[in-house]
Order: structure tokens, then C-alpha cells, then sequence
């Protein structure tokens, strides 16, 4: 490999460390068995969450605050991004009994 | 023996009463494929139900908890499908099964005669008695006789959801009062 290739390559390795930053990161969600783990999770504003629903049933993550109500169908996964601060508690609307925390950090 | 623990398994779905399960003995396990059809079967029978309430029913919280208990049982029941096909077990159809299916069919013409309020609360009382006495039944005898491993886990996940099922009904008969 030439030298001159190297450094466009490590060029480039810097300016994607620029370009996307480093805390906007991917937090998995997983609803298996009627079960949300983990059930506390924290995040950052910004950060996306990735629903995913193991079970052949429809979940919902919804906010007992009312900030979100992510609907889940059957075997699917859902992204979705983290707007407003604060600690939200969620639970499954067609399962109650599935409850979890959400922390997020400014 | 078979018949004696249907009758049996079947009076207390019927009664809800799990204690008359308790006279069943081990020699009067179900089969596997009998297990199947009796779990396909009360999952239709709600189904059935809840198909009922979506046309009859007026309360709002009626017609969702209807809607619910169509989504779950059916999505339990495909599994269910899917789940005996991979094992290439056929469903055996069983007395306890045609118990459940009788006193399902003269519950619905029953319940058929009654509308509006009294519907409502005919129905969601039927559903807090009838997921009683199935969760009864799941956990009493048909999870522990239940001898494959993936029916097994089937019957478990079905007993926590129609836990869930039982508690909403509950909520909502006691909203209704």
C-alpha cells in the first residue's frame, strides 16, 4: 500500500470521527417473553433506540409521561430517537405488566 | 382412564373450580397431541368470544379488552399451529376438548340474548371466570404433563399472557360496577 493512500485513509478516519460523534450511540431494547430487558436502561438525547420484539405478540413501549408511544409488531425491530431529557417509565399498553425505565441524560 | 381425567379437567375449566383437578392421577396425564388440541380449543373459544363482543359490546374498554384478547389468542394459536407442524404432530381431539367446545357454544347463545350493559358485564364476568379456570388448567396439568420441551414453553408463555388477560378483566369488571 503506498504511504500516500495510508494517509488519506487515516484522513478519512478522522473526519468521520468529526462528522458523526461519538454519543449518539445504538441502545437495543429487547422485548422477549413478555419481559423488557433491560429493564432500566440510560441514554442521551440524541441517542436512538432500537425496539426489538422477540415475541410473535404486539407490544407498545409507551411513556407513562406521554413523550413516546412506540408501537411493536410481532417479530419486528423499530428505531426511534431520544428527544427530551428526563427519567420516563414505559410499560407495554396491551401487557401491562411489562414495565421498564428509560434514563435519559441531557 | 383418559375419560375420567377429562370429565374431571373439564368440570373445573367449566366451574372454575381447580380443586376438582386435584383428583386426577398421574396414570391420567394427557398426550401431547391431546394437550394441543385442548389449548388450540380454548384459544378459539375466546377468540370466538371476543368476535361476539366486537359487534355487541358498547363500553369502550370492553370493545379494547375484545380486541386484545383477539390479538393474543390468535397470535398464540398460529404459534400453536406452526408449533405442531414443526413436530409433525397431528391435534387429537379428546373429551375435554368437546366439553370445552359445548359449553362455549351454549355460553355464546346465551350471552347472544343480552345487549348493551348487560352484555358487557356478562361478558368481561365470563372472561375473568373462563382465563381463571384455563390459567387453572395450564398450570395444574397441562404444562406439567405437557412432555415436549418446545410445547412446554408454549404453554408457559400462553399462561402469562392469559395471567395478563385475567388481571385486565379484572380491572375492567370491577370499572364496570
Amino acid at each position: 500500500m503506498k504511504p500516500g493512500r495510508l494517509a488519506s485513509i487515516a484522513l478519512a478516519v478522522v473526519l468521520l470521527s468529526i462528522v458523526v460523534p461519538a454519543r449518539a450511540a445504538t441502545i437495543q431494547i429487547t422485548m422477549e417473553n413478555l419481559v423488557v430487558s433491560p429493564a432500566e436502561t440510560s441514554a442521551k438525547v440524541g441517542d436512538t433506540i432500537e425496539w426489538i420484539n422477540k415475541d410473535v405478540f404486539a407490544h407498545t413501549a409507551t411513556a407513562k409521561s406521554g413523550d413516546f408511544d412506540v408501537m411493536l409488531p410481532p417479530k419486528k425491530s423499530v428505531m426511534s430517537v431520544l428527544k427530551k431529557a428526563g427519567t420516563v417509565d414505559y410499560y407495554c399498553r396491551y401487557h401491562p405488566n411489562m414495565k421498564a425505565t428509560l434514563k435519559v441524560e441531557p | 382412564m383418559f375419560t375420567r381425567w377429562s370429565t374431571a379437567i373439564a368440570a373445573a375449566i367449566l366451574l372454575s373450580s381447580p380443586a376438582l383437578l386435584q383428583g386426577a392421577s398421574a396414570a391420567d396425564k394427557p398426550t401431547d397431541p391431546q394437550i394441543a388440541h385442548i389449548a388450540y380449543t380454548a384459544g378459539v373459544i375466546d377468540i370466538n368470544a371476543a368476535k361476539q363482543a366486537q359487534k355487541k359490546a358498547k363500553n369502550k374498554d370492553v370493545k379494547a379488552f375484545a380486541e386484545d384478547m383477539l390479538r393474543d389468542h390468535e397470535a398464540v394459536n398460529k404459534q400453536a399451529l406452526a408449533l405442531v407442524k414443526k413436530l409433525n404432530v397431528m391435534p387429537e381431539d379428546n373429551d375435554t376438548s368437546k366439553a370445552l367446545s359445548k359449553q362455549a357454544g351454549d355460553k355464546l347463545a346465551e350471552l347472544d340474548k343480552l345487549s348493551g350493559a348487560a352484555f358487557d358485564k356478562a361478558y368481561v364476568a365470563n372472561e375473568v371466570a373462563y382465563h381463571k379456570a384455563v390459567n387453572g388448567a395450564l398450570e395444574t396439568q397441562l404444562i406439567p404433563s405437557a412432555g415436549n420441551a418446545e410445547l412446554k414453553s408454549l404453554l408457559q408463555t400462553g399462561l402469562k399472557i392469559f395471567q395478563g388477560h385475567q388481571q385486565h378483566a379484572e380491572h375492567v369488571a370491577a370499572e364496570l360496577k
